[in-house]
């Protein structure tokens, strides 16, 4: 399940779940929809395009993540409905200096090394947002 | 046949750095405080309800059930470790109360334990990310103060407020709270920070933009113990029995799942009108509350959700004073997560420590006329949810 997701994010889609009952995406997918609670789902592939919620520039991180600092982590509104968590393709100084709330972005997938308590033990897969006009 | 449910002896370490002792010796600290005002025998207590979040990481300790009770003399008595991240003694709390309320157990004890100051920042940011989703928020480096910038920023959209105006506004929840904070002895920043100003919060060092140091909590060890028991049972040994009201609980799944619901946090207003319901009380019962305020925005949002202020009015609530210790609704006049300490596991158990304290007219640090208390614990990014209410009347 996951690792289904991380692996198609590497080659290029963003997949979801879409409810075959009350039509919402879920994404990343789960066991139910994300709406009505159905089993009746099937994979479907997104547009990989929507926009910044909210997000955060990280100075202090996790035991595995310290090399990384400063980061900007952030949410996305896709245009599918879905929001998801990433990091955005910004350095941390215009992310502070700029509102970046609304801004249109790309999603594409990004390998970085994994860490001890981290789920998938072959690698650690993260959803990069890339601003877009 | 329900029985009414009262609070009998409460407990609590001094918070702060405990190096020197393991999980069940700094747990068996609290408990004994708990004990010796309680007026009961050892074998009174017939089951342990224990709180702790990651004793695996911070402590390479798990299966805490037993060693907490042989620690403590208890030894072969059923004892539970909760978990539920910030909320875990919350949650034990709730469940050993239900159990007394319908007949399991007459007596119990409920408490927790967590030492995420001697861990160290890295290993503790690390320990507390695992309440969050492991595979889809962890992995592009989300931590807990992270989550609450996330939903700072969503604040500050949903009811137009510039963002440097609402750190302004939230930068009192630091102030006030380091302020109480201060003149509580068992707090981790006792006799510190007792004039912060709304610039010191500002200027501090960034940590997950827009918080800064100051509108974080710390990182804390720390321990705290209740006993429960029966209100009969209570009434015969202690002079002033703090009777529980009503307890709520909700859930909910990844903080991106649950979308705009965020920012109006509605698993708290489920959990809280749980316990209101339970109560039969509305919010304008309540004369004082302990909100978990893991960061400066998360006691605002608090506030409004369990329906002290309208949606929005939270943040101008804290800045004009409403929820100062001579305000309309004290928040936290003990110094909450940010004055006092967050050793997680144990946090809830506090707030119901220094809730039974205030109500018994025992915190003597802060003048606050009260006759009914809500407590408030948030475990992960609102996945579990607690709200408690206390009363000095039985009914
Ligand atoms: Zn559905």
């Amino acid at each position: 399940m996951f690792k289904d997701f991380f692996s198609a994010l590497m080659g290029g889609k963003l997949i979801g779940a879409k409810c075959k009952d009350c039509e919402e995406i879920t994404c990343p997918p789960k066991s139910t929809c994300n709406r009505c609670g159905s089993r009746n789902l099937e994979i479907v592939e997104l547009s990989g395009k929507g926009k910044v919620v909210s997000y955060t520039a990280t100075y202090v991180a996790p035991l595995g993540y310290d090399g990384e600092v400063p980061y900007v982590v952030a949410i996305v509104e896709l245009d599918e409905g879905a929001w998801i968590v990433g990091r955005l393709d910004v350095d941390a100084e215009k992310a502070d200096k700029d509102d970046l709330i609304g801004k249109r972005v790309e999603v594409y997938g990004k390998e970085f090394p994994t860490e001890q308590f981290y789920p998938d033990k072959q690698r650690r897969v993260v959803p990069m947002f890339r601003l877009v006009e | 046949m329900e029985r009414d449910v009262a609070v009998l002896g409460v407990g609590q370490t001094k918070f702060g750095s405990h190096p020197d002792k393991t999980l069940p010796e700094l747990f068996a600290e609290a408990f004994f405080e708990a004990f010796d005002s309680s007026n009961i025998e050892l074998r009174d207590i017939e089951a342990i309800y224990f709180g702790n979040f990651v004793g695996e990481i911070t402590d390479g300790a798990a299966n805490l059930g037993g060693f907490i009770a042989d620690e403590i003399g208890l030894r072969g008595i059923p004892a539970y470790r909760f978990e539920g991240a910030c909320a875990s003694s919350s949650v034990a709390f709730r469940d050993a109360y239900l159990a007394v309320k319908h007949g399991i157990y007459d007596c119990v004890l409920v408490g927790g334990a967590e030492k995420l100051y001697s861990a160290g920042t890295p290993i503790g940011t690390r320990a507390l990310a695992t309440a969050l989703d492991s595979a889809y928020e962890v992995n592009s480096g989300l931590t807990f103060p992270g989550v609450f910038a996330l939903i700072a920023r969503l604040y500050a959209k949903t009811y137009d407020i510039p963002l440097e105006k609402l750190r302004e506004k939230i930068a009192h929840v630091s102030v006030k709270n380091h302020k109480y904070g201060a003149m509580n002895p068992k707090a981790q920043f006792y006799n510190k920070f007792g004039d912060l100003k709304v610039e010191d919060v500002l200027n501090s060092r960034m940590i997950c933009s827009p918080l800064t140091l100051f509108d974080c909590c710390p990182m804390t060890d720390g321990a705290s113990a209740v006993i429960i028991a029966t209100a009969d049972f209570a009434k015969d040994r202690i002079d002033e029995p703090i009777y529980v009201r009503g307890a709520g609980q909700a859930s909910a799944g990844s903080l991106f799942r649950q979308k705009w619901d965020v920012v109006k946090a509605l698993p708290r207003k489920r959990s809280a009108e749980m316990a209101y319901r339970e109560a039969r009380m509305t919010p304008k019962d309540i004369d004082v509350a302990f909100v978990h305020d893991c960061f400066t925005i998360a006691e605002v949002i608090a506030t409004e959700a369990m329906g002290f202020f309208e949606y929005g009015k939270g943040a101008d609530a804290v800045e004009e004073g409403l929820t100062w210790a001579d305000g309309e609704i004290p928040v936290n006049p003990d110094g909450g997560l940010i004055g006092k300490g967050h050793p997680v596991g144990a946090t809830g158990t506090a707030q119901i420590y220094s809730a039974v304290k205030l109500l018994r007219g025992e915190l003597d640090f802060v003048k606050i006329d009260a006759e009914t208390a809500i407590t408030d614990t948030l475990g992960g990014d609102f996945g579990t949810l607690v709200n408690v209410i206390l009363s000095v009347h039985r009914r």
